[in-house]
Protein backbone atom coordinates (compact mmCIF):
# COMPACT_ATOMS: atom_id res chain seq x y z
CA UNK A 1 0.00 0.00 0.00
CA UNK A 2 1.90 2.94 -1.00
CA UNK A 3 1.68 6.41 1.64
CA UNK A 4 -0.39 9.21 0.64
CA UNK A 5 -0.13 11.86 1.65
CA UNK A 6 -1.91 13.33 5.05
CA UNK A 7 -4.61 16.24 4.36
CA UNK A 8 -6.45 16.05 7.88
CA UNK A 9 -7.24 14.79 11.16
CA UNK A 10 -10.89 14.83 11.24
CA UNK A 11 -11.43 13.15 14.22
CA UNK A 12 -9.38 12.42 17.20
CA UNK A 13 -9.43 9.99 20.31
CA UNK A 14 -11.15 11.83 22.27
CA UNK A 15 -13.88 12.61 19.75
CA UNK A 16 -14.29 8.94 18.11
CA UNK A 17 -15.14 8.12 21.76
CA UNK A 18 -17.89 10.59 22.34
CA UNK A 19 -19.25 9.99 19.03
CA UNK A 20 -19.78 5.93 19.84
CA UNK A 21 -20.96 6.75 23.27
CA UNK A 22 -23.17 8.60 21.97
CA UNK A 23 -24.50 6.47 19.18
CA UNK A 24 -24.64 3.70 21.94
CA UNK A 25 -27.61 6.01 23.46
CA UNK A 26 -29.00 6.34 20.19
CA UNK A 27 -29.07 2.42 19.33
CA UNK A 28 -30.43 1.99 23.24
CA UNK A 29 -33.45 5.10 22.32
CA UNK A 30 -34.26 3.75 19.01
CA UNK A 31 -34.88 0.09 19.95
CA UNK A 32 -36.49 1.00 23.67
CA UNK A 33 -33.94 -0.32 25.44
CA UNK A 34 -31.85 -3.69 24.18
CA UNK A 35 -34.11 -6.73 23.97
CA UNK A 36 -33.30 -8.92 21.23
CA UNK A 37 -30.83 -6.72 20.20
CA UNK A 38 -27.31 -7.71 18.82
CA UNK A 39 -24.36 -5.73 16.84
CA UNK A 40 -22.91 -7.02 13.86
CA UNK A 41 -19.23 -5.53 12.32
CA UNK A 42 -18.04 -5.47 9.47
CA UNK A 43 -14.27 -6.80 9.62
CA UNK A 44 -11.84 -5.00 9.01
CA UNK A 45 -12.76 -2.15 12.01
CA UNK A 46 -16.29 -2.25 12.21
CA UNK A 47 -15.60 -5.23 14.30
CA UNK A 48 -13.48 -3.13 16.84
CA UNK A 49 -16.29 -0.39 16.59
CA UNK A 50 -19.02 -2.71 17.66
CA UNK A 51 -16.99 -4.37 20.41
CA UNK A 52 -17.01 -1.14 21.88
CA UNK A 53 -20.30 0.02 21.10
CA UNK A 54 -21.06 -3.19 23.26
CA UNK A 55 -19.00 -2.35 25.44
CA UNK A 56 -20.81 1.20 26.32
CA UNK A 57 -24.11 -0.48 26.12
CA UNK A 58 -22.85 -2.27 28.90
CA UNK A 59 -22.21 0.35 30.86
CA UNK A 60 -25.20 2.43 29.91
CA UNK A 61 -27.71 -0.74 30.47
CA UNK A 62 -25.92 -3.30 32.55
CA UNK A 63 -26.23 -5.53 29.42
CA UNK A 64 -24.28 -7.24 27.66
CA UNK A 65 -25.49 -7.86 23.90
CA UNK A 66 -24.74 -10.58 21.64
CA UNK A 67 -21.72 -9.60 18.98
CA UNK A 68 -21.23 -10.93 15.47
CA UNK A 69 -17.80 -10.56 13.39
CA UNK A 70 -19.30 -10.42 9.56
CA UNK A 71 -16.37 -10.53 6.43
CA UNK A 72 -18.30 -10.07 3.21
CA UNK A 73 -15.71 -11.19 0.81
CA UNK A 74 -17.81 -13.91 -0.56
CA UNK A 75 -20.71 -11.06 -0.89
CA UNK A 76 -18.26 -8.40 -2.68
CA UNK A 77 -19.93 -7.53 -6.52
CA UNK A 78 -16.40 -6.84 -7.06
CA UNK A 79 -13.95 -9.72 -6.11
CA UNK A 80 -12.75 -10.37 -10.00
CA UNK A 81 -11.55 -6.66 -10.59
CA UNK A 82 -10.73 -5.27 -6.80
CA UNK A 83 -9.50 -8.60 -5.11
CA UNK A 84 -10.50 -8.98 -1.64
CA UNK A 85 -8.04 -8.06 1.34
CA UNK A 86 -7.22 -10.85 3.50
CA UNK A 87 -10.84 -12.71 4.25
CA UNK A 88 -10.91 -12.73 7.92
CA UNK A 89 -13.63 -14.82 8.29
CA UNK A 90 -17.08 -14.28 9.74
CA UNK A 91 -18.39 -15.41 13.09
CA UNK A 92 -21.80 -14.77 14.14
CA UNK A 93 -22.80 -16.75 17.52
CA UNK A 94 -26.04 -16.69 17.70
CA UNK A 95 -29.09 -16.84 15.64
CA UNK A 96 -30.57 -14.10 13.79
CA UNK A 97 -34.46 -14.86 13.61
CA UNK A 98 -36.28 -12.03 15.27
CA UNK A 99 -33.11 -10.02 16.19
CA UNK A 100 -32.52 -6.74 16.19
CA UNK A 101 -29.18 -6.38 14.34
CA UNK A 102 -27.24 -3.28 13.71
CA UNK A 103 -24.68 -3.65 11.16
CA UNK A 104 -21.43 -1.57 12.00
CA UNK A 105 -18.95 -0.02 10.11
CA UNK A 106 -16.65 2.49 10.04
CA UNK A 107 -16.54 4.67 7.05
CA UNK A 108 -19.91 4.55 4.74
CA UNK A 109 -18.69 5.61 1.32
CA UNK A 110 -20.84 3.85 -1.94
CA UNK A 111 -22.80 1.87 0.35
CA UNK A 112 -21.79 -1.68 -1.49
CA UNK A 113 -20.16 -3.00 1.08
CA UNK A 114 -23.22 -2.66 3.61
CA UNK A 115 -25.17 -3.96 0.16
CA UNK A 116 -23.19 -6.65 0.69
CA UNK A 117 -23.77 -7.35 4.40
CA UNK A 118 -27.28 -6.84 4.09
CA UNK A 119 -27.06 -10.07 2.20
CA UNK A 120 -24.94 -11.81 4.08
CA UNK A 121 -27.29 -11.13 7.31
CA UNK A 122 -30.45 -12.24 5.45
CA UNK A 123 -28.57 -15.78 4.23
CA UNK A 124 -28.33 -16.59 8.26
CA UNK A 125 -31.54 -15.95 8.96
CA UNK A 126 -34.72 -13.61 9.38
CA UNK A 127 -34.10 -10.48 11.58
CA UNK A 128 -36.89 -8.76 12.98
CA UNK A 129 -35.09 -5.83 11.43
CA UNK A 130 -31.55 -4.43 10.38
CA UNK A 131 -29.89 -0.74 11.43
CA UNK A 132 -26.74 0.68 10.51
CA UNK A 133 -24.25 2.38 12.33
CA UNK A 134 -21.48 3.91 11.09
CA UNK A 135 -18.22 6.41 12.63
CA UNK A 136 -18.02 8.24 9.57
CA UNK A 137 -20.73 9.03 6.30
CA UNK A 138 -18.33 10.21 3.67
CA UNK A 139 -21.32 10.59 1.19
CA UNK A 140 -20.98 9.55 -2.79
CA UNK A 141 -23.56 7.00 -2.17
CA UNK A 142 -23.70 4.21 -5.26
CA UNK A 143 -26.95 2.56 -3.48
CA UNK A 144 -30.33 3.93 -1.42
CA UNK A 145 -28.67 3.05 1.24
CA UNK A 146 -28.83 5.50 4.42
CA UNK A 147 -27.24 5.16 8.03
CA UNK A 148 -29.34 5.32 10.71
CA UNK A 149 -26.28 6.18 13.42
CA UNK A 150 -23.61 8.59 12.26
CA UNK A 151 -20.80 9.40 14.04
CA UNK A 152 -19.68 12.13 12.02
CA UNK A 153 -20.53 13.41 8.55
CA UNK A 154 -17.14 14.28 6.70
CA UNK A 155 -17.78 15.59 2.89
CA UNK A 156 -15.00 14.13 0.53
CA UNK A 157 -14.19 14.02 -2.65
CA UNK A 158 -13.40 10.60 -4.57
CA UNK A 159 -9.90 11.50 -4.78
CA UNK A 160 -9.36 11.33 -1.10
CA UNK A 161 -9.57 8.23 0.85
CA UNK A 162 -11.04 8.54 4.60
CA UNK A 163 -9.37 6.00 7.23
CA UNK A 164 -10.19 5.19 10.70
CA UNK A 165 -7.22 3.80 12.76
CA UNK A 166 -8.05 2.32 15.86
CA UNK A 167 -6.14 1.76 18.95
CA UNK A 168 -6.56 -1.89 18.98
CA UNK A 169 -5.54 -2.63 15.40
CA UNK A 170 -3.16 0.52 14.52
CA UNK A 171 -1.93 1.58 17.47
CA UNK A 172 -3.35 5.03 17.36
CA UNK A 173 -7.13 6.48 17.12
CA UNK A 174 -8.59 8.56 14.73
CA UNK A 175 -10.00 9.92 11.79
CA UNK A 176 -7.88 10.74 9.10
CA UNK A 177 -8.40 12.48 5.50
CA UNK A 178 -5.52 11.44 2.50
CA UNK A 179 -5.03 12.50 -1.00
CA UNK A 180 -5.33 9.40 -3.27
CA UNK A 181 -2.16 8.76 -4.62
CA UNK A 182 -2.06 8.04 -8.41
CA UNK A 183 -2.71 4.44 -9.37
CA UNK A 184 -4.05 3.43 -5.58
CA UNK A 185 -7.75 2.84 -4.63
CA UNK A 186 -10.11 4.29 -1.79
CA UNK A 187 -10.72 1.58 0.47
CA UNK A 188 -9.91 0.33 4.10
CA UNK A 189 -6.56 0.53 5.58
CA UNK A 190 -4.31 -2.48 5.66
CA UNK A 191 -4.71 -3.85 10.06
CA UNK A 192 -2.02 -2.67 11.41
CA UNK A 193 -1.78 0.77 9.77
CA UNK A 194 0.71 2.30 7.15
CA UNK B 1 -6.78 -12.22 -10.88
CA UNK B 2 -5.97 -15.51 -10.37
CA UNK B 3 -4.50 -17.31 -7.50
CA UNK B 4 -0.54 -16.09 -7.46
CA UNK B 5 -0.73 -16.73 -11.37
CA UNK B 6 -1.77 -20.17 -10.72
CA UNK B 7 -4.37 -20.46 -13.54
CA UNK B 8 -5.01 -24.19 -13.00
CA UNK B 9 -4.85 -26.71 -9.76
CA UNK B 10 -3.07 -29.67 -12.22
CA UNK B 11 -0.07 -30.68 -9.83
CA UNK B 12 -0.34 -30.20 -6.41
CA UNK B 13 3.85 -29.52 -6.64
CA UNK B 14 3.69 -26.28 -8.36
CA UNK B 15 2.26 -24.91 -5.29
CA UNK B 16 4.44 -23.61 -2.72
CA UNK B 17 3.80 -24.25 1.31
CA UNK B 18 2.42 -20.85 1.55
CA UNK B 19 -0.03 -21.55 -1.46
CA UNK B 20 -1.02 -24.19 -0.01
CA UNK B 21 -1.75 -22.80 3.80
CA UNK B 22 -3.50 -20.09 1.92
CA UNK B 23 -5.92 -22.95 0.00
CA UNK B 24 -6.10 -24.25 3.82
CA UNK B 25 -6.99 -21.16 5.40
CA UNK B 26 -9.55 -20.18 3.27
CA UNK B 27 -11.11 -23.65 3.29
CA UNK B 28 -11.86 -23.14 6.85
CA UNK B 29 -13.63 -20.07 6.13
CA UNK B 30 -15.73 -21.64 3.71
CA UNK B 31 -16.64 -24.26 6.51
CA UNK B 32 -17.88 -21.46 8.72
CA UNK B 33 -20.59 -21.43 5.58
CA UNK B 34 -21.28 -25.20 5.43
CA UNK B 35 -22.16 -25.17 9.24
CA UNK B 36 -24.87 -22.45 8.05
CA UNK B 37 -28.68 -23.01 7.82
CA UNK B 38 -28.54 -21.70 4.60
CA UNK B 39 -25.25 -23.31 3.36
CA UNK B 40 -25.02 -21.01 0.24
CA UNK B 41 -22.98 -17.76 -0.78
CA UNK B 42 -23.34 -15.45 -3.92
CA UNK B 43 -19.44 -15.39 -4.78
CA UNK B 44 -19.68 -17.20 -7.94
CA UNK B 45 -22.73 -16.26 -9.41
CA UNK B 46 -23.25 -16.38 -13.03
CA UNK B 47 -19.88 -18.74 -13.77
CA UNK B 48 -20.33 -21.65 -15.52
CA UNK B 49 -18.53 -24.52 -14.33
CA UNK B 50 -18.56 -27.91 -16.18
CA UNK B 51 -17.69 -31.49 -14.37
CA UNK B 52 -16.20 -33.52 -17.42
CA UNK B 53 -16.18 -36.94 -15.65
CA UNK B 54 -14.78 -39.10 -18.18
CA UNK B 55 -14.36 -42.09 -15.84
CA UNK B 56 -16.94 -43.35 -13.31
CA UNK B 57 -16.88 -41.70 -10.19
CA UNK B 58 -20.11 -40.15 -7.45
CA UNK B 59 -17.92 -39.42 -4.67
CA UNK B 60 -15.61 -36.81 -6.25
CA UNK B 61 -17.90 -35.63 -8.28
CA UNK B 62 -20.57 -35.06 -5.68
CA UNK B 63 -18.00 -33.27 -3.43
CA UNK B 64 -17.16 -30.74 -6.29
CA UNK B 65 -20.98 -30.17 -7.48
CA UNK B 66 -22.09 -28.90 -3.83
CA UNK B 67 -19.43 -26.93 -4.31
CA UNK B 68 -19.71 -24.93 -7.08
CA UNK B 69 -23.27 -25.15 -5.96
CA UNK B 70 -22.50 -23.34 -2.76
CA UNK B 71 -20.60 -20.78 -4.27
CA UNK B 72 -23.23 -20.25 -6.60
CA UNK B 73 -22.00 -21.33 -9.63
CA UNK B 74 -23.94 -22.58 -12.63
CA UNK B 75 -22.65 -26.47 -13.52
CA UNK B 76 -23.18 -28.74 -15.79
CA UNK B 77 -22.06 -33.01 -15.66
CA UNK B 78 -20.60 -33.72 -19.07
CA UNK B 79 -19.48 -36.93 -19.53
CA UNK B 80 -20.13 -40.96 -17.63
CA UNK B 81 -21.56 -43.50 -19.70
CA UNK B 82 -23.00 -41.09 -22.37
CA UNK B 83 -19.60 -39.48 -23.41
CA UNK B 84 -18.72 -38.59 -26.13
CA UNK B 85 -15.38 -40.00 -26.52
CA UNK B 86 -17.46 -43.44 -26.60
CA UNK B 87 -19.19 -42.17 -30.06
CA UNK B 88 -15.24 -41.49 -31.17
CA UNK B 89 -14.61 -37.97 -30.10
CA UNK B 90 -11.31 -37.14 -29.25
CA UNK B 91 -10.73 -35.23 -26.22
CA UNK B 92 -9.90 -31.97 -28.03
CA UNK B 93 -12.70 -31.68 -30.12
CA UNK B 94 -14.86 -32.15 -26.81
CA UNK B 95 -12.95 -29.55 -25.09
CA UNK B 96 -13.59 -27.31 -28.69
CA UNK B 97 -17.08 -27.92 -27.78
CA UNK B 98 -17.28 -27.02 -24.39
CA UNK B 99 -15.23 -23.99 -25.30
CA UNK B 100 -17.71 -22.92 -27.46
CA UNK B 101 -20.25 -22.93 -24.31
CA UNK B 102 -18.11 -20.02 -22.87
CA UNK B 103 -17.06 -21.73 -19.91
CA UNK B 104 -15.03 -20.40 -17.16
CA UNK B 105 -13.68 -23.66 -15.20
CA UNK B 106 -13.41 -27.40 -16.10
CA UNK B 107 -13.51 -29.89 -13.59
CA UNK B 108 -11.79 -33.14 -15.19
CA UNK B 109 -11.31 -36.44 -13.96
CA UNK B 110 -10.24 -39.18 -16.64
CA UNK B 111 -8.96 -42.51 -17.23
CA UNK B 112 -5.64 -41.43 -18.93
CA UNK B 113 -2.65 -39.85 -16.75
CA UNK B 114 -2.17 -35.91 -18.02
CA UNK B 115 -5.06 -35.53 -19.31
CA UNK B 116 -6.16 -32.38 -17.40
CA UNK B 117 -2.70 -30.62 -19.00
CA UNK B 118 -3.63 -31.60 -22.61
CA UNK B 119 -7.08 -29.91 -21.75
CA UNK B 120 -5.88 -26.77 -20.35
CA UNK B 121 -3.66 -26.82 -23.56
CA UNK B 122 -6.89 -26.23 -25.69
CA UNK B 123 -9.32 -24.04 -23.36
CA UNK B 124 -8.84 -20.41 -21.72
CA UNK B 125 -11.47 -22.18 -19.18
CA UNK B 126 -9.32 -22.81 -15.22
CA UNK B 127 -8.73 -26.65 -14.97
CA UNK B 128 -9.15 -28.07 -12.16
CA UNK B 129 -7.95 -31.90 -11.92
CA UNK B 130 -10.29 -34.45 -10.57
CA UNK B 131 -8.30 -37.35 -10.21
CA UNK B 132 -5.96 -38.46 -14.09
CA UNK B 133 -5.10 -42.28 -14.54
CA UNK B 134 -2.63 -43.17 -11.57
CA UNK B 135 -1.52 -39.75 -11.81
CA UNK B 136 -1.86 -37.15 -9.61
CA UNK B 137 -5.58 -36.10 -7.52
CA UNK B 138 -4.84 -32.85 -5.90
CA UNK B 139 -8.00 -31.99 -4.13
CA UNK B 140 -7.80 -35.49 -2.25
CA UNK B 141 -4.24 -34.43 -1.62
CA UNK B 142 -5.77 -31.13 -0.40
CA UNK B 143 -8.44 -32.22 1.54
CA UNK B 144 -6.05 -34.70 3.36
CA UNK B 145 -3.95 -31.88 3.98
CA UNK B 146 -6.78 -29.90 5.64
CA UNK B 147 -8.19 -32.79 7.82
CA UNK B 148 -4.90 -33.53 9.32
CA UNK B 149 -4.00 -30.12 9.86
CA UNK B 150 -7.74 -29.33 11.61
CA UNK B 151 -6.83 -32.39 13.83
CA UNK B 152 -3.09 -32.15 14.62
CA UNK B 153 -2.35 -28.31 14.16
CA UNK B 154 0.09 -28.42 12.62
CA UNK B 155 1.52 -30.52 9.13
CA UNK B 156 5.36 -29.89 9.40
CA UNK B 157 6.93 -32.61 10.98
CA UNK B 158 4.30 -35.08 11.31
CA UNK B 159 5.18 -38.73 10.68
CA UNK B 160 2.37 -40.09 8.56
CA UNK B 161 2.16 -43.78 6.58
CA UNK B 162 0.63 -44.63 3.45
CA UNK B 163 -0.09 -48.01 3.62
CA UNK B 164 -1.69 -50.07 0.46
CA UNK B 165 -1.45 -49.75 -3.11
CA UNK B 166 0.90 -47.38 -3.77
CA UNK B 167 1.98 -48.30 -7.34
CA UNK B 168 -2.18 -47.65 -8.80
CA UNK B 169 -2.53 -44.66 -6.26
CA UNK B 170 -3.66 -41.16 -8.03
CA UNK B 171 -4.32 -40.11 -4.18
CA UNK B 172 -0.43 -41.06 -3.95
CA UNK B 173 0.67 -39.38 -6.38
CA UNK B 174 -0.65 -35.66 -5.35
CA UNK B 175 -0.16 -36.25 -1.35
CA UNK B 176 3.06 -37.75 -1.19
CA UNK B 177 4.24 -34.65 -2.85
CA UNK B 178 1.87 -32.61 -0.83
CA UNK B 179 2.99 -33.71 2.72
CA UNK B 180 6.95 -33.22 1.35
CA UNK B 181 5.85 -29.40 0.56
CA UNK B 182 4.15 -29.09 4.00
CA UNK B 183 6.88 -30.60 6.15
CA UNK B 184 5.91 -33.60 6.92
CA UNK B 185 8.11 -37.23 7.25
CA UNK B 186 6.44 -40.00 4.87
CA UNK B 187 6.66 -43.44 4.51
CA UNK B 188 5.23 -45.73 2.35
CA UNK B 189 3.99 -49.23 3.48
CA UNK B 190 3.09 -52.25 1.08
CA UNK B 191 3.84 -55.74 -0.73
CA UNK B 192 7.04 -55.41 -3.34
CA UNK B 193 3.85 -55.99 -5.78
CA UNK B 194 1.90 -53.21 -4.65
CA UNK B 195 4.75 -50.90 -5.10
CA UNK B 196 6.42 -49.07 -8.01
CA UNK B 197 9.57 -50.88 -9.49
CA UNK B 198 11.73 -47.88 -8.35
CA UNK B 199 10.22 -46.64 -5.10
CA UNK B 200 13.07 -44.25 -4.89
CA UNK B 201 11.34 -41.81 -7.77
CA UNK B 202 8.47 -41.37 -4.98
CA UNK B 203 10.10 -38.94 -2.95
CA UNK B 204 9.14 -40.39 -0.04
CA UNK B 205 11.49 -40.29 3.13
CA UNK B 206 11.54 -44.51 3.80
CA UNK B 207 9.88 -47.93 2.20
CA UNK B 208 8.76 -50.38 4.49
CA UNK B 209 7.59 -53.81 3.69
CA UNK B 210 5.73 -54.32 7.45
CA UNK B 211 3.14 -52.15 8.76
CA UNK B 212 3.86 -53.51 12.28
CA UNK B 213 7.65 -52.09 11.86
CA UNK B 214 6.26 -48.44 11.14
CA UNK B 215 2.97 -48.21 12.96
CA UNK B 216 4.43 -47.51 16.52
CA UNK B 217 6.38 -44.20 14.84
CA UNK B 218 2.96 -42.91 13.13
CA UNK B 219 0.96 -39.82 13.59
CA UNK B 220 -1.01 -40.23 10.65
CA UNK B 221 -1.79 -43.61 9.13
CA UNK B 222 -3.39 -43.47 5.54
CA UNK B 223 -4.97 -46.43 4.43
CA UNK B 224 -5.51 -46.51 0.58
CA UNK B 225 -8.28 -48.41 -1.00
CA UNK B 226 -7.40 -51.99 -2.12
CA UNK B 227 -8.82 -51.31 -6.10
CA UNK B 228 -10.28 -54.47 -6.97
CA UNK B 229 -10.73 -52.65 -10.58
CA UNK B 230 -7.39 -51.65 -10.87
CA UNK B 231 -5.30 -55.15 -9.63
CA UNK B 232 -3.67 -57.17 -12.67
CA UNK B 233 -1.38 -59.63 -11.78
CA UNK B 234 -2.11 -60.99 -8.36
CA UNK B 235 0.04 -58.77 -6.14
CA UNK B 236 -1.56 -60.95 -3.04
CA UNK B 237 -2.15 -64.33 -3.05
CA UNK B 238 -5.97 -63.38 -1.59
CA UNK B 239 -7.35 -60.61 0.60
CA UNK B 240 -7.36 -62.40 3.95
CA UNK B 241 -3.40 -62.70 3.85
CA UNK B 242 -3.18 -58.77 2.69
CA UNK B 243 -5.51 -57.79 5.81
CA UNK B 244 -3.65 -60.03 7.93
CA UNK B 245 -0.41 -58.49 6.62
CA UNK B 246 -1.46 -54.97 5.72
CA UNK B 247 -4.84 -54.45 7.52
CA UNK B 248 -5.28 -51.84 10.27
CA UNK B 249 -7.22 -53.80 12.45
CA UNK B 250 -7.88 -53.88 16.37
CA UNK B 251 -5.79 -55.92 17.20
CA UNK B 252 -2.86 -54.28 15.43
CA UNK B 253 -4.18 -50.64 17.42
CA UNK B 254 -2.16 -50.93 20.62
CA UNK B 255 1.10 -50.32 18.60
CA UNK B 256 -0.50 -47.05 17.86
CA UNK B 257 0.51 -43.54 19.40
CA UNK B 258 -2.33 -42.80 21.62
CA UNK B 259 -2.93 -39.83 19.38
CA UNK B 260 -2.48 -41.06 16.16
CA UNK B 261 -5.47 -40.39 13.62
CA UNK B 262 -6.84 -43.07 10.73
CA UNK B 263 -7.40 -41.53 7.42
CA UNK B 264 -8.63 -43.32 4.17
CA UNK B 265 -9.55 -41.34 0.98
CA UNK B 266 -13.06 -43.69 0.28
CA UNK B 267 -14.63 -45.89 0.20
CA UNK B 268 -13.43 -48.20 2.65
CA UNK B 269 -13.44 -51.92 1.61
CA UNK B 270 -14.27 -53.26 5.20
CA UNK B 271 -12.48 -56.35 5.87
CA UNK B 272 -9.51 -55.35 3.30
CA UNK B 273 -7.40 -52.41 4.31
CA UNK B 274 -9.65 -51.73 7.37
CA UNK B 275 -11.62 -53.91 9.89
CA UNK B 276 -14.80 -52.19 11.29
CA UNK B 277 -13.00 -51.07 14.72
CA UNK B 278 -10.81 -49.23 13.14
CA UNK B 279 -13.09 -47.66 10.62
CA UNK B 280 -15.81 -46.36 12.91
CA UNK B 281 -12.88 -45.55 15.57
CA UNK B 282 -14.89 -42.32 17.78
CA UNK B 283 -11.49 -41.47 18.70
CA UNK B 284 -8.87 -42.44 15.78
CA UNK B 285 -11.05 -42.32 12.49
CA UNK B 286 -11.23 -39.37 10.67
CA UNK B 287 -12.64 -40.74 7.69
CA UNK B 288 -15.77 -39.11 7.35
CA UNK B 289 -13.94 -35.50 8.51
CA UNK B 290 -11.71 -35.95 5.00
CA UNK B 291 -15.41 -36.13 3.09
CA UNK B 292 -16.54 -33.02 5.13
CA UNK B 293 -13.19 -31.58 3.93
CA UNK B 294 -13.39 -31.86 0.53
CA UNK B 295 -16.46 -29.11 -0.05
CA UNK B 296 -14.71 -26.58 2.03
CA UNK B 297 -11.63 -27.39 0.26
CA UNK B 298 -12.85 -27.68 -3.19
CA UNK B 299 -14.66 -24.17 -2.74
CA UNK B 300 -11.49 -22.90 -1.68
CA UNK B 301 -10.21 -23.93 -4.95
CA UNK B 302 -12.64 -22.47 -6.91
CA UNK B 303 -13.13 -19.31 -5.14
CA UNK B 304 -9.48 -18.62 -5.44
CA UNK B 305 -8.84 -19.97 -8.88
CA UNK B 306 -11.62 -18.53 -10.43
CA UNK B 307 -10.90 -14.26 -9.14
CA UNK B 308 -11.40 -14.50 -5.58
CA UNK B 309 -8.44 -13.55 -4.00
CA UNK B 310 -4.92 -12.35 -5.25
CA UNK B 311 -4.73 -12.12 -1.24
CA UNK B 312 -2.42 -12.12 1.08
CA UNK B 313 0.88 -13.98 -0.14
CA UNK B 314 1.78 -11.18 -2.81
CA UNK B 315 0.78 -8.26 -0.52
Amino acid sequence: MSTSPLKAVIMDEAAINRAITRIAHEILERNSGCENLALVGIVTRGDLIAKRLVEEIEKIEGVRVPLGNLDISFYRDDYETNFAPEVHGTRVPFDVDGKRIVLVDDVLYTGRTIRAALDAVMDMGRPSRIELAVLVDRGHRELPICPDFVGKNVPSSHEENVRVFLKEADGRTSVEIFDIAPGSRAGSAPLGGE
Amino acid sequence: MPFNNHKHLIDIAEYSDAEIMKILETAQLFSEVNQRRIKKVPTLKGKTIVNMFNEPSTRTRSSFELAEKRLSADTLNFGGSSTSTVKGESLIDTVETLNAYKIDMVVVRDKHAGAPRIVSEHTPAVVVDAGDGKHQHPTQALLDLYTIWQRKGAIAGLRVGIVGDIAHSRVCGSLIPALKIMGAEVTVVAPGTLLPARPDVLGVDRVSYSLDDVLPELDVVYMLRIQNERLEGAPFPNLDEYHRLFGLTKQREPLMKPDAIVCHPGPINRGAELDSYMADHPNRSVILDQVYAGICVRMAVLYLLLGGADNGLSA
